[in-house]
């Protein structure tokens, strides 16, 4: 998944959380990056139509922009799911972050050929949590 | 999270060599499973050249799943082994409609593996982490892996298009 992609993530979930605008400080948070990072891309994602930014407020996703975004987060959630129930790998979260920006997409759907992934997904994604509602390994939601 | 597309640790080096073994497993599985999943009277149709093709298909990740394991060997870690891949595939196997399907399905694995190789090779290259096995035996491994993928993908392409 490239750089552009696990920021259109970023912002869908930050979006979800803050049922609004994801701001630049939450977005560094899920990211690990500066707020000078952030701000960059999200100038050159609002240059390619995928994002709106409002001063103050924060950033939205576009209609392309949300498509790219559920596209880049049912990888994420491909990732997630093939650590837990195909490597079983304990710390999933931690490992699907770390292997996201090597695994591409179409690699992504060549595995999900061996997971059984919830129809409705990534709707169940849980942002608070960070993995599917529907995950065993991923605890009781709240 | 990690932004860099890089290998930055035993651990990640391993765990994406583990999922190179599952790709081939899957391959392997999936190919198999084209040659059975046709009924006996399709099956004799379908022709020498694509039968051969899923056998080699087959004997390739086969061997491929080897060179990888004995990577990770050195990494100790393990490997889920092909009967645990072969049941999954069996559980959310839904077989292609014809031959057609059956090749466009070969091309997206060796695609798909092509790729995975070649953004693999990108992540260690990119990565001045000294790993716990010889860097240059990795390297040399995941280069023929690729190339022969390419191939692969090359091979199947052409009797996609001679049959067209």
């Amino acid at each position: 998944m490239n750089t552009a992609d696990q920021y259109l993530k970023a912002i869908y979930l930050a979006q979800r959380m803050e049922e609004g605008p994801a701001s630049t400080g939450t977005l560094a948070d899920i990211l690990d990056v500066s707020p000078a990072s952030v701000n960059e891309m999200i100038g050159k994602l609002e240059d390619r139509g995928l994002v709106e930014h409002e001063k103050y407020k924060g950033a939205s996703l576009t209609d392309d922009g949300l498509q790219r975004a559920h596209e880049a987060l049912q990888t994420y959630c491909i990732i997630e799911r093939f650590l837990v129930n195909v490597l079983e790998v304990e710390e999933f979260r931690a490992e699907a972050h770390a292997l996201e920006s090597v695994i591409d997409d179409t690699v992504a759907n060549r595995l999900d050929t061996i997971i059984d992934r919830p129809e409705e997904c990534p709707d169940c994604f849980d942002p608070e949590h960070d993995c599917c509602i529907h995950l065993e390994a991923c605890g009781p939601v709240n | 999270m990690s932004l860099g597309q890089r290998v930055s640790s035993d651990h990640q080096l391993a765990r994406l060599l583990q999922i190179g073994v599952v790709l081939e497993e899957v391959v392997e599985s999936r190919a198999a499973h084209h040659l059975e999943s046709l009924p006996a009277e399709k099956r004799d149709a379908v022709d020498e050249e694509v039968r051969e093709l899923l056998v080699e298909a087959n004997e390739e990740s086969a061997d491929h799943r080897e060179r990888l394991e004995a990577l990770i060997d050195d990494l100790d870690a393990e490997t889920v082994a092909y009967e645990e891949i072969n049941a999954l595939v069996d559980a959310q196997y839904g077989p292609p409609e014809d031959t057609d399907g059956v090749l466009y399905d070969q091309l997206c694995n060796e695609e798909t593996a092509y790729k995975f190789y070649d953004d693999l090779i990108d992540a260690v290259e990119a990565s001045d982490t000294e790993f716990a096995l010889d860097r240059d035996r990795l390297l040399e491994t995941l280069y023929d892996i690729r190339e022969e993928e390419k191939d692969g993908a090359e091979e199947v392409t052409e009797i996609m298009e001679h049959r067209a």
